[in-house]
């Protein structure tokens, strides 16, 4: 059964994770008083390129030729590492906090190497940024996983989202505090306001989207989507760690499909938060990102205190 | 923050409605030869669009920049603009090429990926317009990379545009 | 462990024998050190296996105190381990590497230092009599000093080699005056009989020792703020001497570490753990800031070398904490943290500086703003490298991630086990490693972006040519340790485990404090696990079944073109790609309350009057080690001034000096009475 939860999730990830950037859009075109795009539209753009031809810099490496492969099956990896919609099986393996944190950061690292490689004049800068945010997100990250972790005694991923939400009553505060940290974590890896602005035409603003500028065809394609499942990977954690409800505890089909509706109910509940935020608020000046990546560290070092 | 999202809410949209009568009787002019139609079907729910300004006077920038707003939402007909090249499948060119713009067109047309589409917007796109004969431009985008089709008019308005956008992709759903 | 010294002996004699004739006598280092290493590699690995240690006491000596005792129990094992397997690598290294000395320098010299150095090493780790310790000690110090001035043509490389030798000498001082004080109140030098009179030394003059130990091999060690000699020296030495130096040789002050502390002065007050956690933490976060705004790759890696001492410091920090609580279950958690860390920091790094090394071999330059686009000149060294900085990053299924792991297990148990206040230095500790292995991802990509990706920003780089085979095969060889050292993370630590518990604190726990199989290891009964063989199996998996399904299942005609980079239509130079300076600025500002960064900014223009037609601008961002400035020059100041007040009693005058002679002995004569 392990087996075939497993696979389920490797193919929901990929599956489901353009949906949620749709979802996104659409919020925020309707907030801007537009039609906007239908919600299956990012679906559409992966399949245009993968049916695209594909230029290659004559200045890359071979670095440049497999960071999308490796970045696209990390984000695969971990999405089937994580609990997404069932939390009785036991993944022992691979299913560590810390060993998530360190998968994803190999994405980090190929992609950056990756905008490092054309040697344009954006690539380079892009990966400078992208390597600032992510290396001081990355304290607020395992802090804010440690303190979940503490509260369920237990670092596996599965584990903590098998708990009973309404037995840690007293660790509210410290959950709270934790989640406005994680939420700033999941802003600042996901690519999206106040951190960077995933629309942006600009090159000097841009951090993601430097990093992909020089690729096309289906090594862009794998980039967009991995992005996107990253997106998934982090609504899941947020969904499934900070609130565990209706998560299948058994392999019982009606459970596993109330599983599978209330992953996507708070996935998509956490891509409108998200959507709104972008809405009210503009993307802020870079040096003051630290500000708020520490403002997220501090918030879960509290939370941390907060346990006894 | 909730109420002015309440209010944007609230708001009628007051967007273009297409009017497929018009749309059939659209003739857009082409150039060259023809875009194959497989292509065509490829882009049809999602096309990328790089705006490249050769030289021009601005005014179809505006043009296209309205493009996006809220009364002409090109965006929910899945077409939408890039930041590069290398993620476009269709090159929106204004402006009559000065020369300093000859060598960054002709390496944008190189950049952009195969299947692409070649769109000429303005008059001054088309052959020169009222730059036409001027020492410092060459007289239109087809001189210097194969143009696919031609939007007229100087500026043509986002309205014109967008039929033609439409009509390029035979597009009427929406 | 005869033959093993009797190897370097004949090596290092051979060489000098061999002097006159370069080819010769570089073969003959090489030989002897590689024979040397593999029965180092054999004996030690079966000493740790089997679990029966060697004892060799000569007592022929005729001085007092002195006896030329050595053994080997699981902790020296291990550490000869570690260090014959990095000597290996990097002696087959050597062999290709040292060939562009040939005729510039004296080879037969550097052979002789280099065994005098192994064998300095080798015997420090297994001297039991702190007299002799110290004699080895200085060999190893000596012949180290050697190494590093041996391309002495460079004024830098022999102010740098001046600095080492001041700093491991004040470290010496320290070192010397804590083994007196043990003698003092145990009466031997011997390590087993201080250990089994420790329970004689008072509290203070236990302290003390700690202090005075932690100072004297912490400067060996390399921590912050007595690292200064480190990034200083270990570039200036040849490139595979440095990665002996700055992967096994900073290690024997942890070695001793554990060895004193652990071992002979037990019971330990809960203080001195927390205090090794607090040094460590500044130690690795300041470490990687440092390491970022360095653009000399050896420096860089240097001060890579303070970052990971940190992270080992913290594994043992919590050891020492856990063993001063009684909770040895937990604190051999820390240490094989620690252990571990120690053994996969020889790896990544000792790879990494040999990989540096053939980059600096076919640059001419150690700085990384003149590399760029190596990656098609030198692709097997840029793989190697890459290697390195991954695993140097954390990054699974890599040897770093594992030990970083565990560590952060072992401080994970602190904060959940601990005291208010203990309990915050937990988790400020776990604050600092988690934003240390950010910082080094970003370092890493700094480096390996700057060295091998884009275009030569050089022309040392447009011409640089692939190494020659022996170098490849020692970095090659290296290359595969992390990898498989990662795969069998589990049979690893459960070697550690035995050498961790062999110590005499941790002799009652027979409860194992980890859950290893071959798939992987789990800890705490289960609070957290990791498999790295089921990972990479995954990552294999899923990396075949996306290429595949992307490449040949949807849509197998697409094209791929080779053509110009886009930007914007510009023709792109060399100079408009980002730099090592320029990649690691935005973190630079960000801790420039740490880095003190100064930045000046000149502008030449075309008409000096009006200022209007700038020609050019230049931009120098510089950070300085803030220890500089603010701890060893005030330092060297008050030396300097007490040392002019001093002078004054040198007056010249006779009459004068009968008088000190005179109130010297009427002093001697009150202490005798």
């Amino acid at each position: 059964m392990n087996i075939v939860i497993i696979v389920l999730q490797l193919i929901l990830v990929p599956l489901v994770s353009p949906l949620f950037i749709g979802l996104i859009k659409k919020v925020k075109a309707l907030l801007q008083n537009r039609q906007g795009s239908s919600l299956i539209q990012p679906y559409l753009d992966l399949w245009k390129l993968f049916h695209k031809d594909e230029i290659i810099s004559k200045d890359a490496s071979v670095i440049f030729r497999i960071a999308p492969y490796i970045v696209f099956s990390v984000t695969i990896v971990v999405g089937a590492s994580i609990p997404l919609f069932a939390s009785f099986i036991k993944n022992g393996l691979t299913g560590d906090m810390l060993m998530v944190v360190y998968t994803l950061a190999i994405g980090t690292f190929f992609l950056s190497l990756a905008g490092f490689d054309i040697g344009g004049a954006f690539g380079g800068f892009g990966s400078s940024r992208e390597m600032t945010v992510s290396a001081l997100a990355e304290g607020g990250l395992i802090f804010s996983f440690i303190t979940v972790a503490l509260i369920n005694h237990s670092s596996n991923l599965f584990t903590i989202a098998a708990s009973n939400p309404f037995t840690h009553s007293h660790y509210f505060l410290s959950l709270t505090l934790a989640l406005g940290g994680f939420f700033i974590v999941l802003l600042a890896e996901t690519a999206r306001y106040p951190f960077d602005n995933p629309a942006t035409h600009l090159e000097l603003t841009m951090i993601h989207e430097a990093m992909i500028l020089e690729y096309s065809g289906k090594r862009l394609a794998l980039m967009e989507w991995a992005a996107a499942n990253k997106l998934l990977i982090f609504c899941a954690l947020l969904g499934n760690l900070f609130f565990p409800f209706g998560l299948a505890a058994n392999t019982s089909i009606t459970s596993l499909i109330i599983g599978i509706i209330s992953f996507m109910v708070k996935g998509g509940i956490v891509c409108v938060v998200i959507a709104l935020i972008e809405s009210s608020i503009a993307k802020s000046r870079f040096f003051r990102l630290p500000d708020l990546l520490m403002v997220s560290f501090i918030l879960n070092v509290i939370a941390i205190g907060l346990i006894f | 923050m909730l109420s002015l999202f309440l209010k944007i809410l609230k708001t009628p949209k007051n967007i273009v409605r297409i009017d497929s009568a018009e749309l059939d009787k659209l003739q857009v002019p082409e150039l060259g030869k023809k875009v194959h139609e497989a292509i065509k079907k490829k882009f049809r729910g999602s096309l990328a669009i790089r705006e490249v300004d050769a030289g021009s006077d601005n005014s179809c920038e505006q043009e296209l920049v309205a493009l996006s707003n809220s009364t002409y939402d090109v965006e929910r007909f899945g077409i939408h603009f890039v930041a590069s090249p290398r993620h476009a499948d269709m090159l929106l060119v204004t402006g009559p090429v000065t020369r300093n713009m000859v060598e960054p067109l002709k390496r944008a047309y190189e950049a952009t990926p195969a299947p692409k589409i070649v769109v000429a917007v303005g008059d001054d796109a088309i052959d020169g317009g009222i730059f036409k004969g001027s020492y410092a431009t060459v007289d239109g985008v087809s001189s210097v990379i194969p143009v696919d089709y031609c939007i007229p008019g100087n500026p043509p308005s986002p309205k014109e545009i967008l039929y033609h956008l439409l009509k390029i992709l035979e597009t009427t759903k929406a | 462990m005869i033959v093993l010294i009797s190897l370097f002996i004949i090596g290092s004699f051979g060489s000098l024998m061999l002097q006159n004739n370069d080819e010769y006598s570089n073969a003959w280092t090489t030989f002897f050190a590689i024979a040397g290493s593999l029965w180092g590699l054999i004996f030690s690995g079966l000493t740790i296996i089997s679990g029966s240690g060697s004892a060799f006491v000569a007592k022929s000596s005729s001085l007092p105190f002195l006896s030329f005792s050595v053994s080997i129990d699981y902790l020296s094992a291990f550490f000869i381990f570690t260090c014959s397997l990095i000597t290996l690598f990097s002696s087959l290294y050597g062999w290709g590497y040292v060939k562009h000395y040939y005729k510039k320098y004296n080879i037969g010299v550097l052979g002789f230092f280099y065994h005098l150095f192994i064998a300095g090493m080798f015997l420090v780790i297994m001297a039991t009599n702190s007299i002799f310790f110290i004699i080895v000690w200085e060999i190893m110090s000596i012949a180290s000093y050697f190494l590093v001035v041996y391309d002495h043509n460079d004024e830098e490389n022999v102010k740098a080699g001046f600095l080492y030798l001041i700093m491991t000498h004040i470290g010496t001082a320290f070192i010397i005056s804590a083994f007196l004080l043990m003698y003092s109140y145990t009466g031997s030098f011997d390590f087993a009989a201080i250990k089994s009179g420790a329970g004689a030394i008072p509290l203070v003059a236990k302290n003390l020792i700690f202090l005075f130990a932690f100072i004297g091999f912490g400067t060996k060690a390399g921590l912050i703020p007595f690292h200064i000699w480190l990034p200083a020296a270990h570039p200036a030495a040849p490139s595979h001497v440095s990665s002996i130096l700055s992967s096994v040789m900073i290690k024997t002050g942890i070695y001793m570490f554990i060895r004193i502390f652990l071992d002979m002065i037990q019971p330990a007050p809960l203080w001195w753990g927390l205090f090794i956690l607090v040094m460590g933490s500044i130690s690795s976060v300041l470490g990687v800031l440092f390491a970022l705004t360095e653009h000399d790759i050896k420096k860089l890696l240097a001060y890579h070398s303070i970052e990971n001492i940190g992270i080992i410091l913290l594994g043992l920090g919590s050891a020492l904490t856990f063993t001063s609580l009684n909770l040895p279950i937990f604190a051999v958690i820390g240490l094989t943290a620690s252990l571990f860390h120690t053994l996969n920091h020889a790896t990544f790094k000792s790879l990494l500086f040999l990989s540096a090394g053939s980059v600096i071999n076919a640059t001419h330059t150690r700085n990384m703003e003149e590399y760029g686009g190596l990656m098609k000149h030198m692709p097997y060294t840029a793989f190697f490298f890459l290697i390195g900085s991954m695993a140097i990053s954390a990054l699974p299924p890599f040897n770093g991630f594992f030990s970083e792991w565990l560590t952060f297990q072992a401080l994970f148990n602190g904060i959940q086990l601990m005291g208010f206040y203990p309990k915050w230095i937990f988790i400020f500790s776990t604050g600092s490693l988690a934003f240390t292995g950010g910082l080094a991802l970003a370092c890493f990509v700094k480096a390996f972006g700057a060295t091998f990706l884009a275009r030569p920003r050089s022309s040392h780089a447009e011409h640089a040519k692939e190494s020659s085979a022996s170098l490849l095969i020692g970095m090659g060889g290296l290359a595969l340790v992390p990898l498989l050292i990662g795969i069998f993370s589990g049979n690893v630590v459960y070697l550690l485990e035995n050498v961790s518990k062999s110590l005499a604190v941790f002799k009652q726990t027979s409860k194992m404090s980890f859950l290893t199989t071959p798939l992987g290891l789990s800890v705490n009964s289960g609070f957290a696990s990791v498999s790295d063989p089921a990972f990479i199996l995954f990552l294999l998996i899923t990396v075949c079944m996306v290429v595949v399904i992307s490449r040949y299942l949807i849509n197998r005609s697409q094209k791929e073109t080779v053509a110009r980079t886009w930007d914007c239509g510009t023709d792109l130079t060399p100079r408009m790609e980002i730099t090592a300076t320029g990649f690691a600025r935005s973190i630079v500002m960000i801790f420039k309350g740490i880095l003190k960064p100064s930045i000046q900014r000149d502008i030449s223009y075309h008409d000096s009057e009006s200022r209007y037609l700038p020609i050019g601008k230049t931009i120098t961002l510089k950070t300085h080690d803030m220890h500089h400035t603010h701890f060893y020059q005030p330092l060297y100041d008050i030396m300097t001034a007490l040392a002019y007040k001093i002078k004054k009693i040198q007056s010249g005058n006779t009459n004068a000096y009968i008088l000190y002679i005179f109130i010297a002995l009427i002093i001697a004569l009150f202490f005798i009475l």
